[in-house]
């Protein structure tokens, strides 16, 4: 089972200016939109608003920042079903989320997809997928086309540590790496596959960072409370995947702080975890970082003000939304834009 | 006009496409400078280079989950699964994912791929390498499911899943590889969707896909000789689009249907059929459809064993004509 201790592999945040304010102040932004808007729709769901199952990212927010603030437009993401804090990171409005979330016909996909599948193909997000490892063999293709066509952009695939215990997460892999394919397979290690400790059902400490070998890659562990060591860590797998390098596969550290779904109140863990987790918050690790920037308490608090009202204002239109338009349940099943399968 | 194997006809078609579009790419096991284990695809590799066919690991859900995320980014690939009972391996790509994802998404993502793979009984490989999967496929709204039976059909219809925008099973017969048949020169393109009649008839109409069309057309040979029964024989072609017209204009001049399958009865695409003749042209039958179909048995190795297994000509021709005579 991971540690706590072994965060200490990952290199306390340098002070070196690398970074620079106007992406610190973005990281920190959407860490905390991450974070309140997955507060929100727990609390929506509390008022059956929410329906469904939801899969929060609570105490997860410095990886999804870090990464999405590493990546150039176009650069194509693929996540899980714990996929609302990427989807957001990319840009996405805080409506278009909730609104999937509440299946109202203001949400991303009008309702159609709901919290597991969001995709906004816009933004680079190529979809949220609901079975696990099945993801990882996609994203590959998406760098297959960029390496062929001689296109710049990565493929990132966020995915947790439970997913190194499936067959398409070594298909993928080894595929990637014979391909030497621009693709960065992100392991977001929560210490938990779902309700079992990761530890309990894996024959190595490190779920992912220890199979690297197996792929002739480097193994790679980081703190990914800390939003600056993950940005670093992004920066330095898409400048390889993009020079041709081909993939690395990264496990960050961090911890969940609701169950697995919104069906899991996580009695499992051990008295105490919770709390010592959340003495490394990654909002608060990101707090005291800005203040060391030199960044006023008035900026940090105009961000969450902002935020906090943006959480706000999405909440209200949600609920004023209507339900999908029922016409939308047959299109779209076939490119015409219907489900016609005979004549 | 030349006469052209099944198995030298996928590659043609393979070839059409590839050259004709440069982001058409190709990717599977062996498929490159083996050729493919059926010899199905010779000559590709040379032609069009490393970069375009691609020889895989045995990674089956590698292979389509690269397509996939190659077609919703802007190829065109076309991936093989050897063996069509390989689909049990990944089938979350079939019916998890590339058939979903536009739906699921809204109609943001797009995956036009084409799964190619050997498909079908006769080669006395045993149970897991012998299967008929079209009823797996054709039950997943999203799919296209496709199965050619002769080798101007593999180079058309392959033509068409690739230039379609949607996911296309495209299933190949193993025991068809080496039948021969004539085809035009040039560039063929057929449309999705659409059944053929290859021997007009009065009596009966008996559908037929893949193996089992020249089955049927030799059944119906020998019922014409041996008892004077005129059966029409329609090649179903494509299961999904379905084109059920041409089968309920058949069924509407013969007055009787029979299906011949081979797949294990449970589920089969002729029951579907039979179950749209019933509901919508009851009054034309003169008598019950037949299902003439593999038993409900996993296939076996043994030639003996295997010949009575799959519908033969001589079952089809018996239970016509013991149909037409009751």
């Amino acid at each position: 089972m991971a540690k706590v201790e072994d965060r200490a592999l990952a290199s306390t945040a340098s002070l070196n200016d690398d970074i620079g304010e106007k992406t610190r102040l973005r990281m920190y932004r959407m860490q905390v939109e991450i974070r309140e808007a997955e507060q929100r729709a727990y609390d929506l769901f509390l008022q059956n608003l929410v329906k469904g199952t939801s899969h929060l990212s609570l105490g997860q927010e410095a990886v999804a920042a870090g990464f999405a603030a590493a990546m150039k437009p176009g650069d194509l993401s693929f996540c899980t079903y714990r996929g609302h804090a990427h989807t957001l990171a990319r840009g996405v409005a805080i409506e278009k989320v909730l609104g999937e979330l509440m299946q109202r016909d203001n949400g991303l996909m009008r309702g159609k997809g709901g919290s597991m599948h969001l995709t906004s193909t816009d933004h680079g997000v190529m979809g949220s997928y609901a079975i696990i490892g099945a993801h990882l063999p996609i994203a590959c293709g998406a760098a297959w086309r960029a390496q062929y066509k001689g296109q710049k952009d990565v493929s990132v695939c966020f995915f947790g540590d439970g997913t190194t215990n499936i067959g398409a997460f070594h298909e993928a892999l080894n595929f990637a790496a014979v391909w030497k394919l621009p693709v960065v397979f992100v392991c977001e290690n929560n210490l938990y596959m779902e309700y079992t400790p990761i530890g309990d059902v894996t024959a190595v400490p490190h779920p992912a960072a220890d199979r690297a070998a197996s792929y002739g890659l480097p193994r790679i562990v980081v703190d990914g409370n800390d939003a600056d060591i993950v940005y670093r860590t992004a920066m330095a797998a898409y400048e390889k995947a993009r020079a041709g390098g081909g993939p690395s596969l990264i496990e960050c550290l961090t911890y969940r702080y609701s169950g697995h779904s919104r069906a899991d109140p996580a009695k499992y863990r051990p008295e105490g975890e919770l709390e010592k987790w959340k003495e490394r918050d990654p909002i608060k690790i990101y707090r005291e970082r800005l203040k060391q920037f030199g960044i006023g308490e008035d900026a940090i608090v105009g961000i969450e003000t902002d935020v906090k009202r943006r959480v706000d204002e999405a909440t209200e239109k949600c609920k004023a939304a209507p339900p999908p338009a029922l016409e939308i349940l047959t299109t779209d099943v076939y490119a015409d834009g219907g489900f016609a399968w005979r004549n | 006009m030349a006469e052209l194997t099944y198995r030298d006809a996928v590659a043609r078609g393979i070839a059409q496409e590839m050259t004709r579009d440069p982001d058409v790419v190709f990717l599977g096991e062996d498929i490159g400078k083996a050729g493919g284990v059926f010899k199905a695809t010779v000559g590709l590799y040379e032609q069009f280079g490393p970069l375009r066919v691609r020889d895989t690991p045995i990674s089956e859900q590698a292979i389509l989950g690269a397509a996939m995320g190659a077609a919703m980014t802007g190829l065109k690939p076309i991936a093989e699964i050897m063996f069509s009972d390989f689909f049990a391996v990944c089938f979350d790509y079939i019916a998890n994912e590339f058939a979903k994802s536009r739906y699921m998404s809204n109609g943001q993502v797009k995956c036009p791929l084409v799964v190619r793979t050997g498909n079908g009984g006769g080669a006395r490989f045993g149970a897991q390498h012998s299967q008929s999967v079209e009823n797996w496929c054709m039950m997943i709204p999203g799919l296209k499911v496709v199965a050619p039976s002769s080798p101007r059909d593999v180079i058309g219809l392959l033509a068409a899943a690739v230039r379609d925008p949607d996911p296309v099973i495209f299933l190949e017969h193993k025991s068809l590889y080496a039948t021969k048949g004539e085809v035009p020169d040039g560039e063929i393109v057929d449309t999705l969707g659409t059944a053929t009649i290859v021997r007009p008839g009065k009596d009966a109409t008996i559908l037929a896909l893949a193996l089992m069309v020249p089955r049927a057309l030799a059944a119906a040979d020998k019922l014409k000789t041996e008892h004077g029964i005129d059966c029409e024989i329609v090649d179903v072609r494509s299961l999904v689009p379905l084109d059920t017209q041409t089968i309920l204009g058949s069924v509407a001049r013969t007055h009787r249907l029979f299906t011949v399958e081979e797949n294990p009865r449970l589920c089969g695409w002729g029951a579907e059929l039979v179950s749209i003749v019933a509901d919508e042209a009851f009054y034309d039958l003169d008598g019950p459809p037949v299902r003439i179909t593999t038993p409900h048995i996993p296939l076996p190795a043994a030639d003996i064993l295997e010949d009575i297994a799959l519908p033969s000509v001589d079952r089809i021709a018996e239970r016509v004509r013991r149909s037409l005579s009751a």
